[in-house]
């Protein structure tokens, strides 16, 4: 139990840490940043998909 | 100053320019040349059975796409003296931190799986048991890593890097016909036109010459080695003439394949290296030789890829200079990688077929984000100073950069729906 607590406050530690972006939000930078988000939510909206395609069949 | 004088200037000049190189060189020879993994070995057997020398010009085309895409990660570990997952971490926050480094590990994870795979494939071939390679594999790992030093560590890592030539004098072996391999390979043709096998491989084998993993190690690799800035010429050197070798390995395999097992269906490398010595006994045993020996730089590279980008999030120490006692959890997270990966194999009935596709799904949700990050990463002046990205480099590295996630989204869809494109 201790040891999952000190692993959670790690992780809110390096949360906290990195908190702020460093690089500088310019335009292309949060339109690239928007893409990418866009691309990754429907590779998981396919590879979802493809999972209870293939449940269905099993 | 006469003739003999000027001569022996020049000569000085160009043997110091060797002897540093030969200081910088590893990172980037380590990195390309363990990227010909049991994975790549597979591919570059595969495309040479299926259409013999026919694809040549289509590899020599990803030497540039293989240096463009590292050397940005040399640049950017001398400048920031940070790894891949740090940088993300710090530049983008922790919500793409977080999804990089998390994707990393399990990319990671499942790619080492496929590497035990096929050394246990391999090695098999000489009746060696899978139990017992799994054990081979990790003691000599284990050897390598806990020496203490990155240089003794890099050299022995190069050695390695040495042995995978061993396709070299195989393919001089097999007699091929040079005016063929010149002829059919380096004249670009698509043979029997784009379909959507021909497709599948072009793919795979761009898939095969740039994975996520590879811009994590390099990074970190040339930040444990203490690249500084004066150091990048020679570190893009070193990655120029790794992304020769790692491209000419391939062309060697494809000649072999291409000259003895022409129209043989491949599934691995192991399958080719058993054909192979129905034909010839030793080109086939150089073949199973060379695919334990990718295996083993796969999993070298990658298990550390993965233990580094711990450390640096995680605040661990995470050197190879470091002794085990200096940095327990870096030691402890690259054994529990290597060691839970290497038992899958021994699994009766694991599910490696799938394993293999999910490790091709999962690396297209890294490797656009980990290439997109590097290209902003190389923009961003107020780190990189000088040595960000100048216009042309901006172009040259975005238009092959969209190559490849255009390239390998179809890749990760088509493995998934393998209908998809037909």
């Amino acid at each position: 139990m201790r040891a999952i607590n000190q692993f959670l406050s790690k992780i809110r530690e390096i949360n906290q840490r990195y908190a702020k972006p460093t690089v500088e939000m310019s335009r292309g930078v949060k339109f690239s940043l928007a893409v990418l988000r866009i691309y990754l939510f429907l590779l998981v909206v396919l590879m979802i998909y493809k999972f209870i395609t293939v449940i269905k069949v099993v | 100053m006469d003739f003999f004088s000027l001569l022996y200037y020049r000569f000085k000049k160009v043997w110091k320019s060797v002897r540093l190189y030969l200081v910088i060189a590893g990172p980037g020879l380590v990195v390309m040349i363990a990227d010909n993994d049991a994975g790549g070995i597979t591919t570059y057997a595969a495309t040479g059975a299926k259409y013999g020398y026919h694809l040549i010009w289509f590899l020599l085309l990803l030497i540039p796409v293989a240096y463009y895409v590292q050397e940005m990660t040399v640049r950017l570990g001398a400048v920031t003296k940070r790894g891949h997952a740090e940088a993300i971490f710090e530049s983008f926050g922790a919500f793409w931190g977080w999804f990089s480094l998390l994707d990393l590990m399990i990319v990671d994870w499942l790619t080492l799986v496929t590497e035990f795979v096929g050394m246990t494939a391999a090695l098999g071939i000489f009746g060696v048991p899978a139990w017992l390679t799994v054990i081979i594999v990790v003691v000599l790992m284990s050897i390598l890593v806990l020496n203490g030093r990155y240089w003794t560590w890099e050299k022995i890592a190069l050695g390695f890097c040495l042995l995978n030539l061993i396709y070299i004098p195989a393919a001089f072996m097999v007699n091929p016909s040079i005016a063929d391999i010149l002829g059919q390979g380096l004249i670009p043709n698509l043979p029997g036109g784009l379909t959507n096998e021909l497709f599948f491989l072009l793919m795979a084998n761009i898939g095969t010459t740039i994975a996520p993993w590879m811009l994590f190690f390099q990074q970190s690799s040339v930040v444990d080695k203490g690249l500084l800035e004066k150091d990048i010429k020679m570190g893009k050197v070193d990655t120029f003439i790794g992304s020769i070798i790692t491209v000419a390995i391939a062309v060697f395999i494809v000649i072999v394949t291409g000259t003895l097992l022409n129209g043989a269906p491949i599934d691995d490398a192991a399958t080719a290296a058993k054909l192979l010595m129905k034909t010839n006994q030793y080109v086939g045993a150089f073949m199973a030789i060379g695919l334990f020996d990718a295996g083993l730089l796969g999993a070298i590279c990658i298990s550390l890829a993965s233990s580094w980008a711990f450390g640096e999030i995680f605040g661990w120490a995470h050197s190879l200079n470091t002794k085990v006692k200096e940095a327990p959890w870096f030691y402890i997270s690259f054994f529990i990688t290597l060691a839970t990966a290497g038992v899958v194999p021994l699994i009766p009935g694991a599910p490696l077929v799938l394993i293999t596709l999910f490790v091709q799904v999962v690396a297209v949700t890294l490797l656009p984000a980990a290439l997109v990050f590097l290209i902003l990463l190389l923009n961003d002046k107020k780190t990189m100073g000088e040595y960000a990205n100048t216009p042309l480099q901006n172009i040259v590295s975005t238009t092959i950069v969209g190559a490849i996630i255009i390239l390998s989204t179809m890749y990760g869809v088509s493995a998934l729906f393998p209908n998809i494109f037909q």
